[in-house]
């Protein structure tokens, strides 16, 4: 079993065995973190209030304007989300976001980051040369369009508001929501 | 610190490699993990500053071939070690009575004489107020101070020494530079600045980049250009 062969996963077993033994820790308290975040946190979050924002301009504003406390009645659990920035996407301005420093992602609002975000070449190419980054993911962007990178570098979350579907007040609530990804979250996919 | 994990700007590591349908966790070992991070390490995990400090300082080589969770694996250990409340050796027991080879390299690499945290946060979360005015405003031209630092600090090495204006302004929270030592949570003003992508990499710099950081007030002084 792979499992069994991998250092970081005999190293892993290691400790926690040794920290149950002294009594430090049970089993079940670590389970139930890992239920909470394989479960209960994810990208819907974010996408739903981005559908919202979409429908409802009013909302957008207010979330433009103070984000924390426009997704604050949503009550999503997860964390890392002490204050909240949402930065909007228009024809001429292109959002993404980044922590070079380690990973930092706004966890409540889309869950546990993907693995390509943590890794060494996201966070080193996507400050220094983002428009070939986003050209790798497909986002081909004109030259005229200003690219913002939020480099997350302190306890600020930011997630990036896409521009809406043209057709958004032809959908339903829910085939909005299904129109939002975390990509788009992030920012490197685009609409439109 | 002048670490591996300060990644900004750096070259060669070429293409991002995407995963369809990737799930949260790519093997249990990960999830727990996550979960022993999450619990406090048997009370070995202070603070978020000091989790990232423990992170930024495991082995190099490893901090780029084991992983994310390798990683905090790592500054898991390393917390645990350096709290006194478990060994490196009676780890490297168990885990050789599990099966590991003692060839398997250690991310983990706690300090013979390691700084402790020895107060509680003293409020949730990470804001503070701080009675001190800001010294900056939204549209202030400021630069970031020049020199490195062997412990803890949240200025990237690409934006050391660099122009920019202030966007906005975000009150007071905990200052990463002491909190990570165990040297106070000494709350700072913090502040949003935007670089143009040329004052940070050149001439050979994309057009039209803005890079946003977002930096505590003893990193900026004023500018006068």
């Amino acid at each position: 079993m792979a499992e069994a062969s991998n250092p970081a996963a005999i190293r892993a077993e290691a400790i926690e065995s040794l920290l149950i033994e002294k009594g430090l820790i049970t089993a079940a308290e670590v389970d139930e973190v890992v239920e909470r975040y394989n479960e209960r946190i994810g990208p819907l979050n974010g996408a739903r209030v981005v559908a919202r924002a979409w429908r409802d301009a009013a909302f957008k504003q207010a979330l433009l304007q103070d984000a924390t406390a426009a997704v604050a009645p949503f009550e999503f659990e997860g964390g890392q989300t002490e204050k909240l920035v949402v930065v909007e996407n228009t024809a001429t301005v292109h959002n993404v976001v980044v922590c070079t420093l380690c990973s930092c992602y706004p966890w409540a609002m889309l869950g546990l980051p993907p693995r390509w975000y943590k890794d060494p070449a996201y966070r080193s190419r996507i400050v220094r040369e983002p428009r070939r980054v986003l050209a790798e993911f497909g986002v081909q962007l004109e030259p005229d369009v200003e690219v913002r990178v939020w480099d997350s570098s302190a306890e600020v979350r930011y997630l990036v508001l896409p521009q809406a579907p043209v057709n958004a007040a032809q959908l339903a609530d829910d085939e909005l929501v299904a129109r939002v990804t975390r990509d788009a979250m992030i920012g490197v996919e685009r609409f439109v | 610190m002048d670490g591996i994990h300060d990644l900004g700007g750096k070259q060669g590591f070429g293409a991002v490699l995407r995963e369809a349908d990737e799930p949260v966790f790519h093997a249990r070992w990960e999830s727990r993990v996550f979960g022993l991070n999450l619990v406090g390490a048997g009370g070995a995990a202070r603070n978020r500053d000091h989790f990232r400090h423990a992170i930024e300082r495991i082995d190099p080589v490893a901090y780029l071939t084991h992983g994310y969770y390798g990683r905090w694996l790592g500054g898991v250990e390393t917390m645990i070690v350096e709290a006194g409340i478990l060994d490196t050796a009676a780890i490297t027991g168990r885990a050789l009575e599990l099966g590991a080879s003692p060839d398997d390299r250690i991310a983990s690499q706690p300090s013979s004489k390691p700084d402790h945290v020895d107060y509680e946060p003293l409020e949730p979360g990470n804001r503070r107020l701080v009675t001190a005015p800001a010294r900056f405003r939204t549209g202030d031209r400021v630069r970031t101070c020049d020199r490195g630092t062997r412990g803890h600090t949240r200025l990237p090495g690409y934006a050391r020494g660099r122009r920019g204006i202030v966007v906005a302004m975000h009150d007071g929270w905990v200052y990463p530079d002491t909190n990570a030592h165990g040297r106070g949570e000494n709350p700072q003003h913090l502040y949003t600045v935007a670089f143009d992508g040329v004052e940070l990499w050149g001439p050979e710099a994309e057009s039209r980049v803005v890079v946003h950081l977002d930096l505590f007030e003893p990193y900026l002084e004023r500018s006068d250009g």
